[in-house]
């Protein structure tokens, strides 16, 4: 750590840019020279920037960094995993094999259908969860823990059990749906009702998301709320107008992150069909998809070039999706 | 979504006192006292017990199942209240899976990742929120993108690189990262930060505090909320981690209880669905624990937005 910069008298601790005065607020239009500290107190701050974010700055270039590019360089190479044969330049060989590849478009429509479908359901269902929770009545600690459990049961755990519950002859789902008087599809063995089932099973565990979105509830103001009610705002105006801007913070977190895991499906997909895609190529998604190229045909640079297209068009989405939704949402506390 | 039109105020008067709206769950608000407050308070009971019983009845089943055997797992109707009870499955679970070892060897990866997870990302969180340096966003939008990079573009590469520095068959590789920020958490402190008022910041740094101090002493102490909900997240993600495990760990004495779970099943395949069943209970049993304990914490948590300005 750079103690050198710590024992600053009082005097020059950073103060807000607006309050000196001998600087112009925008430096003579160098587009450069903006991101470099140049005044005493300027690069103070910079200083203590850099030390809180190093972690992450050092992990990006080891973590991070470093691999993609050279899962980069991999995606332009005919490598293979069992490092057999030469390995060799092809230039854009295997991105071109990928668009004539109709198990990768597949795969991407499979992946674009469970992300279309689960982010947008998955928060509706979050929210009213959280909503329900949000309730003043006895015992709701013990209720929030319950719908929270299924959130905690590691995804291998109850994979067993799902694929219990999901059995069309003597499972759970389909008993219920028996005593009702309606015959429940065959889910993971019916190509058109696999994907479904995923959705469901992905649902039971939201746990994560409505626990963010019960915090941002809570961070509504009750008495925002009562003088919304007192002139005259119905549920649903209070809710839209109230209580949606002040959790619009954990609304934009709730998409952002939905998006991208939606786009990296994998692990249910993964142990609930047996890794290949069953029935019929029907849950054969992309983070699959790329997981077979890798470890079962050992095509290394093919598998690397589905990564990155994956990977752009997971950016491009989400950089939609924060422009569209970031200019809306409201930081309460900030000043 | 009609349930969005609950929370309403039949006959709620707005003369409640402030404590009882500011921390609810802590102390739920007195016994209601008129009619319709009755009717409304089990209309909601009602619709709770409901999705209790959503969330609860897969693990109902896994739990009952695994003490039937084999015949009355697979009964139809369903048997939730089986005649023979056995005790079989356990026995037979608990001598083919060395539960003990593989507890420790999750706990010994779980422990040091989420304390790594919660102090890295509380800096990292803090240096792209709360101090003004060019750099803030877009140090922050580099993080953010990280994010969206598909695992397993890297995961071949990084498995490489562990190889090479000699981190295989160790849990270093599911470890260490965890210590250099995690995007997801950064994130999620971000915003908690984002929504303490600036001016408590300012008042500090007029009175001469360091920007470590201001953050240890002034910022941090109003976050263990956020921090305890990272920490149990990391938590729950390193305890059911499995693709980690599957790449780093070689030998079986290394394995986590996902990591041995899945190999149990893949062992004992579909006829052994009792056993598997006693095992997932188990395996289930000190998370549920943990999280009983751990919510008061998240109670705390989730209440922790008194501070706005």
């Amino acid at each position: 750590m750079s103690t050198g910069t710590v024992p600053h008298p009082g005097g020059s601790a950073p103060v807000p840019t607006t309050s000196s005065p001998r600087r112009p607020r925008r430096p003579a239009g160098n587009r450069l020279t903006r991101w470099i500290p140049r005044t005493r107190s300027q690069r103070h701050t910079f200083w203590w920037g850099l030390f809180f974010t190093s972690p992450a700055l050092i992990g990006l270039v080891f973590f991070t960094g470093g691999p993609v590019i050279a899962s980069a360089v991999t995606s332009f190479t005919n490598a293979n995993l069992l490092g057999s044969g030469t390995r060799r330049w092809v230039g854009l060989e295997n991105y071109a094999t990928l668009l004539r590849d109709e198990q990768w478009w597949s795969s991407l429509f499979n992946t674009f259908f469970l992300t279309i479908v689960s982010v947008p359901l998955g928060i509706a269902v979050a929210l009213g969860l959280a909503l329900l929770l949000n309730w003043r009545v006895r015992g709701i600690g013990f209720y929030r823990v319950i719908f929270y459990i299924p959130s905690i049961v590691p995804v291998v755990a109850s994979a067993v059990v799902w694929a219990y519950v999901l059995n069309p002859q003597y499972g759970v789902l389909n008993n219920l749906l028996g005593v009702v008087g309606i015959e429940g599809p065959g889910w993971l063995s019916d190509p058109a009702w696999s994907k479904p089932a995923l959705i469901l099973f992905g649902l039971w565990g939201t746990g994560n998301l409505m626990v963010i979105l019960l915090a941002g509830l809570q961070g509504v103001p009750q008495d925002l709320l009562e003088q919304a009610s007192l002139d005259g705002a119905g549920a649903l105006q209070r809710f839209r107008n109230v209580t949606v801007p002040f959790i619009s913070p954990h609304l934009l977190f709730a998409v952002i992150t939905g998006l991208i895991a939606g786009f990296q499906y994998f692990t249910p997909a993964f142990v609930l069909t047996g890794g290949n895609g069953d029935p019929a190529g029907s849950t054969l998604v992309s983070g699959v998809y790329l997981y077979q190229s890798a470890f079962f045909n050992y095509q290394l640079g093919y598998a690397s070039a589905i990564g990155w297209v994956l990977f752009v068009i997971i950016a491009l989405v989400s950089i939609v999706a924060y422009r569209l939704m970031g200019r809306r949402v409201y930081y309460g506390g900030a000043a | 979504m009609t349930t969005i039109e609950k929370p309403a105020d039949a006959g709620r008067t707005g003369a409640e006192p402030d404590t009882a709206t500011l921390s609810p769950g802590v102390r739920p608000r007195q016994r209601p006292r008129t009619w319709p407050q009755i009717a409304e308070s089990i209309a909601k009971h009602a619709v709770l017990i409901t999705f209790s019983l959503v969330f609860l009845l897969p693990l109902l089943w896994m739990v009952t199942g695994s003490v039937k055997t084999q015949a009355d797992i697979g009964a139809f109707p369903v048997e939730w209240f089986p005649d023979t009870i056995t005790t079989g499955n356990f026995t037979y679970g608990l001598s083919a899976f060395p539960l003990g070892r593989y507890f420790l060897n999750t706990l010994l990866i779980s422990v040091p990742s989420m304390l790594g997870a919660a102090l890295s990302s509380a800096m990292v969180g803090y240096g792209v929120s709360r101090i003004r340096w060019p750099w803030r966003n877009g140090i922050f939008a580099l993080l953010i993108s990280t994010m969206m990079i598909p695992f397993y573009v890297t995961m071949v590469p990084l498995f490489i690189f562990y190889r090479s520095i000699g981190w295989t068959g160790t849990f270093l590789p599911l470890i260490v990262p965890t210590f250099f920020g995690v995007p997801f958490f950064i994130f999620l402190m971000r915003q908690f930060f984002l929504s303490i008022p600036e001016s408590l910041s300012d008042a500090a740094r007029v009175d001469g505090a360091s920007e470590l101090r201001i953050f240890a002493q002034v910022i941090l102490p109003l976050c263990k909320p956020a921090l305890a909900a990272v920490m149990l997240f990391q938590f729950l993600a390193s305890w059911s981690d499995l693709l980690g495990p599957l790449l780093y760990l070689t030998k079986s004495s290394q394995y986590t209880l996902s990591l041995g779970l899945t190999f149990f099943q893949g062992a004992q395949g579909e006829s052994a669905t009792g056993p598997l069943m006693a095992v997932s209970t188990i395996i289930l049993i000190p998370v549920i624990v943990l999280f009983f304990f751990a919510q008061k914490t998240f109670i705390q948590g989730i209440t922790m937005s008194g501070i706005k300005d």
